[in-house]
């Protein structure tokens, strides 16, 4: 699921929930997913560039 | 008698010099909480009674020649997440109306067992889950030296209790930063041991792996003694022939080696407390310490692990009481808990990868040093009621700020300590911290460096 997938799903359910402060969070908790996906750690499953930079550290 | 003993370690010779006795001592305590919490807020239950039945009961058998070793009769505080036979343990929540607990946590059974006396059961961020005590279903904590400012957290009443002299040490939690955080912000030593190194079974948790449990003391020496009772490596008393210091003996600040962190750890300081910080490298170098550098190099993304293991292990603990009483929750931790219940399962196990390579950059920066320097606290003690902080000309979020400099040491697993080691031109403390490898040689750097580090100019 995309980070902007995820985000719009769980921004909606705040909002039937009636939870209005939630997500002005969600969308700094999304920041902080992106930042963790694009991290070089990553292993890509088709053998792409993430597992070469996890490969090299940084 | 000389002056007022101060510590654990000066107490406990009082005590066997015949100059004070426990129920003295635990009067005095009594004396505090009665005249200080009303304003400060630090305890939710005194057990003035119980600790006074305790404190005769460790009179007696001292003078009957039962030593159970430098604990026994020493007056101490709990953070109210770990259970006490027949008192609540109320987590500072609504959601834990009603709870009494029916047997002791582990670590309280050692502590009765090393003759500890148990004044009460102190305040802190509602489940732990926050950095400033300010959600709590008893009120914020205020700090002991100014009271519109909070005393850190989560265990900020713990600290609290501790500044102002309510008990002698308190044992608090440490998720992200919860002992260190207040520890600093109130001028004291915060210990957080290896990760699993203490029992944490009776502890209400935050975070299934990365909760620690740890001593908010006035020495490095006292951390000692309390993490061995915590611990249980202390011999029983109807065994032990004596009773040595807990604390290895310190080694030559000549021999030692420290590694300042630098990078993400120093860019984002309160100015005086960066300032304080360059003079404690100074005072180091100039007792003979090796002072080098190091760093870590995925610095940059130890919040975003951070927040996805912590916040999706709360989530679980927390996901059925989010449904049936989420309005007895604060709203705030209410809704850092719904976050966690938002975390998809592939980005918790990035995460977990994640940790994994943070562990191995900081088992890297500790190869050729005895221990790794950095700020114990960006800031000083913050302001209740303001969600940020001033710091150059830009206002950053308290809660990730109180974070900064302590929770990679969660992610990774390794035992860290915060030291005083000076205070603003307002009196505010200002804290270093120490990490090491394994505590037992953790707090032996620490001992030998304490008198470098901590001063009150």
């Amino acid at each position: 699921m995309t980070i902007n997938v995820w985000l719009e799903n769980a921004v909606r359910d705040a909002e039937r929930r009636g939870l209005t402060a939630l997500p002005a969070l969600l969308a700094a908790l999304a920041q902080a997913t992106a930042t963790l996906r694009a991290a070089d750690w990553n292993l890509d499953a088709a053998g792409g560039p993430a597992r070469d930079k996890a490969a090299d550290g940084r | 008698m000389g002056a007022e003993p101060r510590t654990i370690a000066e107490l406990g010779r009082a005590f066997r010099g015949r100059e004070v006795t426990s129920s003295s001592v635990t009067e005095e305590c009594l004396r505090r909480i009665d005249e200080r919490n009303p304003d400060i807020n630090a305890f939710i239950t005194v057990l003035a009674e119980n600790a006074r039945a305790q404190a005769q009961d460790a009179d007696r058998e001292l003078a009957a020649g039962l030593d159970r070793g430098p604990l026994h009769g020493v007056p101490i505080s709990l953070k109210d997440l770990f259970d006490l036979e027949g008192t609540p343990t109320t987590a500072a929540s609504r959601v834990r109306a009603g709870h009494i607990a029916t047997s002791d946590a582990v670590t309280v059974r050692r502590l009765r067992a090393a003759g500890a006396v148990i004044v009460g059961k102190t305040n802190l961020h509602e489940f732990a889950l926050g950095t400033t005590n300010e959600e709590s279903a008893y009120g914020p904590v205020k700090h002991p030296l100014d009271p519109s400012r909070s005393a850190g957290g989560s265990s900020g009443g713990s600290a609290a209790s501790v500044l102002a002299g309510m008990a002698f040490a308190s044992i608090g939690t440490d998720t992200g930063g919860s002992i260190r955080i207040p520890a600093a912000a109130c001028g004291l030593v915060g210990l957080k041991p290896a990760l699993g190194e203490i029992d944490a079974t009776g502890v209400v948790p935050l975070s299934s792996t990365l909760d620690h449990v740890g001593p908010l003391c006035r020495s490095v020496e006292d951390a000692a003694i309390v993490f061995e009772v915590l611990k249980g490596t202390r011999p029983s008393p109807l065994d032990a022939r004596s009773h040595e210091p807990a604390a290895r003996a310190p080694a030559e600040p000549a021999r030692l080696r420290v590694a300042v962190l630098g990078g993400y750890f120093t860019a984002l300081l309160d100015s005086e407390v960066a300032a304080s910080f360059e003079r404690t490298c100074g005072r180091l170098r100039d007792a003979g310490v090796t002072v080098t550098d190091a760093a870590i190099p995925h610095a940059a993304d130890i919040s975003a692990v951070y927040l996805h293991i912590a916040l999706a292990e709360a989530a679980a603990y927390h996901a059925a009481t989010l449904d049936t009483r989420a309005s007895d929750y604060t709203m705030p931790v209410r809704l850092r808990l719904e976050m966690g219940r938002s975390i998809l399962a592939e980005d918790y196990v990035r995460a977990l990868r994640g940790r994994d390579v943070l562990r191995q950059e900081v088992d890297c920066a500790l190869e050729s040093v005895d221990a790794l320097l950095l700020p114990g606290l960006a800031v000083p003690a913050t302001v209740l009621g303001k969600d940020t902080v001033r710091i150059g000309d830009r206002d950053e979020p308290v809660r990730n700020i109180m974070l900064r400099q302590t929770q990679l040491f969660n992610i990774t697993g390794h035992p860290a300590i915060t030291l005083p080691c000076g205070t603003t031109r307002g009196g505010l403390p200002i804290s270093a911290q120490l990490v090491g490898m394994h505590t037992p040689d953790l707090l032996c750097v620490a001992a030998t460096l304490e008198p470098s580090i901590t001063t009150h100019a």
